[in-house]
């Protein structure tokens, strides 16, 4: 356990001073709420302010854009000689892997805390408590995890930090085929069935209940099932797959 | 570097599995490793007293990198095993890993953390309270002459200080036994010196090292035992004595007037002549070095007293024997001779 914490501060510092990923990290959030909103806004038609209808959307976009980083950072930490120390060392991979997907974690939520600073200021109006705004919270947490250990499982498959990063890059379409910034049934109809049922919908969906008061149904539990799914499997994927690159 | 020695308290603060007396530090048997068609170790012995040097000396590729990996718990071997302490390095990994440190041969150091931080991140990972850690640091950074750029990020380093960090980093918790693989490598005269008196230091304090080279200054200098590595084979093994006394303790070295005289006399001797340098015109032959012996082989050469230009007589050096065991590892096999 201890050790850990120490790797995740070992993480945290490391990417506080990534410069190029840190600015990115900080720009993107306020980027992408300008495009969608001053940009884009306009022209959709969701039934309400579009700043209102988008917030979720720019919250899991940025939070799987950075989750994914944590590919690279495990590909780097197995191609370079660190892995090799820690092991000589008795640390196990588990502790380093969880380190990594701590860090990401507490890189999301201050992205998380800036896409809503931002959105307040384009006139978003929140209906929700603090007990609300735990659960909101709770579950974007749930999805990061998700997020960070699936791209911790592909960066050790990865054999390189180009083809880590891949990773991110494909994370990132995930939300647009969602209700994350249009209304599922606008979309083509062959898309739809898939559109409805990924897991970004219905975690989109509990986030916008939760925000905006309305009434919260039953997709806050499938996405937080499906968060839960998928680091499941992923865990059980870093793991084998931990154990194949260290044979 | 600085020699001076303090905090025995931290060093002391070892696990309770000390070494089991009386067993080597490294003791291999039969170890094999193959990557896809390419075998890269084929049945390597080995036998490591504790508290000596030991250098695996070899060209690139002859599979010192695999050796150290296995031995120090990262890979399997394929066949075969290994002991560290007495304690086998596949069943008992965790035993094995609380008596070793590793300094792999590329540094391991995090470039965006400080000197500093690099350090109190192992001696935290090695258990270590923070303040010890810090402590721990400090004294580290310090004997290896690292003080004012404990602040600074590794980043910022040169390559001889990443060497030092590098190995700081492996000696925060002091070893049993230290795997150094190709600490030097790369470095330039100065920092090689540096590291050379690390490691002979470490040694003096009963530390085992098992280091790998390619340079045979670096294990005539340092090590007790050197074994030579070549294509996943031992070809060789002994004190550094003994194994320039191996090829022959003196050679002569004749140096021929013109290209035809070389020519014919490189013939003529055949595989006597224990190397041949046609561009510089000589032929290095074997001798006991007296006055007799060489008299002789020059009138044997050169009967009217007009083929030879010059000669010289010197102590074959370690260069010698690596040429000899490694290169013409083929050449030994035809003429039957045991290396090991």
């Amino acid at each position: 356990m201890s050790e850990a914490l120490t790797l995740t501060a070992r993480c945290l510092r490391l990417s506080s001073r990534q410069v190029d990923a840190l600015l990115t990290a900080l720009l993107l959030p306020v980027l992408l709420m300008l495009i969608f909103v001053v940009l884009f806004g306009g022209a959709i038609h969701t039934g309400t302010r579009y700043v209102t209808y988008v917030v979720p959307g720019v919250l899991l976009l940025c939070a799987g854009y950075s989750s994914g980083l944590t590919a690279v950072a495990v590909c780097q930490d197995m191609t370079g000689g660190c892995v090799d120390r820690l092991r000589s060392m008795n640390v196990r991979g588990a502790a380093l892997l969880s380190g990594h997907v701590a860090a990401s974690a507490a890189r999301n939520l201050i992205s998380g805390l800036l896409v809503i600073a931002v959105a307040l200021l384009l006139g978003f109006h929140p209906h929700a408590g603090a007990l609300r705004w735990l659960a909101a919270t709770g579950i974007l947490l749930a999805f990061i995890a998700a997020i960070s250990w699936l791209s911790a499982a592909a960066g050790l498959l990865a054999r390189s930090s180009e083809a880590a990063s891949g990773f991110t890059f494909l994370i990132m379409f995930l939300p647009y085929a969602s209700s994350a910034f249009v209304p599922v049934h606008t979309m083509p109809a062959w898309l739809q069935g898939f559109a409805a049922h990924q897991p970004i919908t219905p975690i989109t969906e509990a986030i916008r209940e939760l925000l905006l008061g309305t009434h919260v149904g039953s997709n806050a539990w499938v996405g937080l099932a499906w968060c839960a799914g998928i680091m499941a499997a992923s865990i059980a994927a870093s793991a084998a797959l931990f154990a194949r690159r260290t044979a | 570097m600085r020699t001076t020695y303090t905090n025995d308290q931290v060093c002391g603060s070892r696990p309770a599995d000390a070494p089991k007396a009386d067993v080597l530090a490294v003791e291999a048997i039969g170890l094999e490793k193959r990557y896809g068609s390419v075998q890269v170790l084929s049945g390597v012995d080995l036998r490591m007293p504790r508290g000596s040097v030991l250098a695996l000396l070899g060209p690139n590729g002859a599979g010192k990198t695999t050796t150290v990996r296995i031995l120090s718990t990262l890979i399997r071997t394929d066949a075969g095993r290994a002991t560290v302490a007495g304690f086998d390095v596949a069943r008992e990994r965790e035993r094995v890993r609380e008596q070793i440190s590793l300094t792999g041969q590329y540094a391991a150091v995090d470039e965006l953390q400080t000197g500093e931080e690099n350090l109190i991140m192992v001696g935290r990972l090695r258990g270590l309270g923070r303040a010890d850690a810090r402590r721990r640091a400090g004294e580290l950074l310090e004997r290896f002459d690292l003080l004012e750029a404990g602040r600074r990020r590794v980043g910022t380093y040169s390559g001889g200080m990443r060497r030092r960090l590098d190995l700081a980093m492996s000696l925060v918790a002091e070893p049993a036994l230290l795997f150094l693989d190709e600490p030097t490598t790369g470095l330039d005269p100065r920092s090689r010196q540096g590291m050379w008196e690390v490691v002979g230091e470490l040694a003096q304090r009963g530390v085992s090292v098992f280091l790998t080279t390619q340079y045979l200054e670096e294990a005539d200098r340092l090590a007790d035992q050197i074994v030579v590595l070549d294509r996943g084979e031992v070809v060789a093994r002994g004190t550094p004595g003994e194994l320039k006394r191996r090829v022959a303790e003196q050679r002569l070295t004749l140096r021929f007037a013109g290209h035809e005289e070389f020519a014919r006399a490189a013939a003529d001797l055949g595989d006597r002549a224990l190397a041949v340098e046609s561009d510089a015109l000589t032929v290095a032959l074997a001798t006991d070095g007296t006055a007799r012996h060489v008299r002789a082989l020059l009138d044997e050469l050169d009967p009217d007293h007009s083929l030879i230009a010059e000669f010289g007589v010197r102590n074959a050096t370690l260069d010698d024997v690596f040429m000899e065991l490694t290169q013409g590892a083929a050449v030994g096999r035809r003429r039957g001779v045991d290396h090991v």
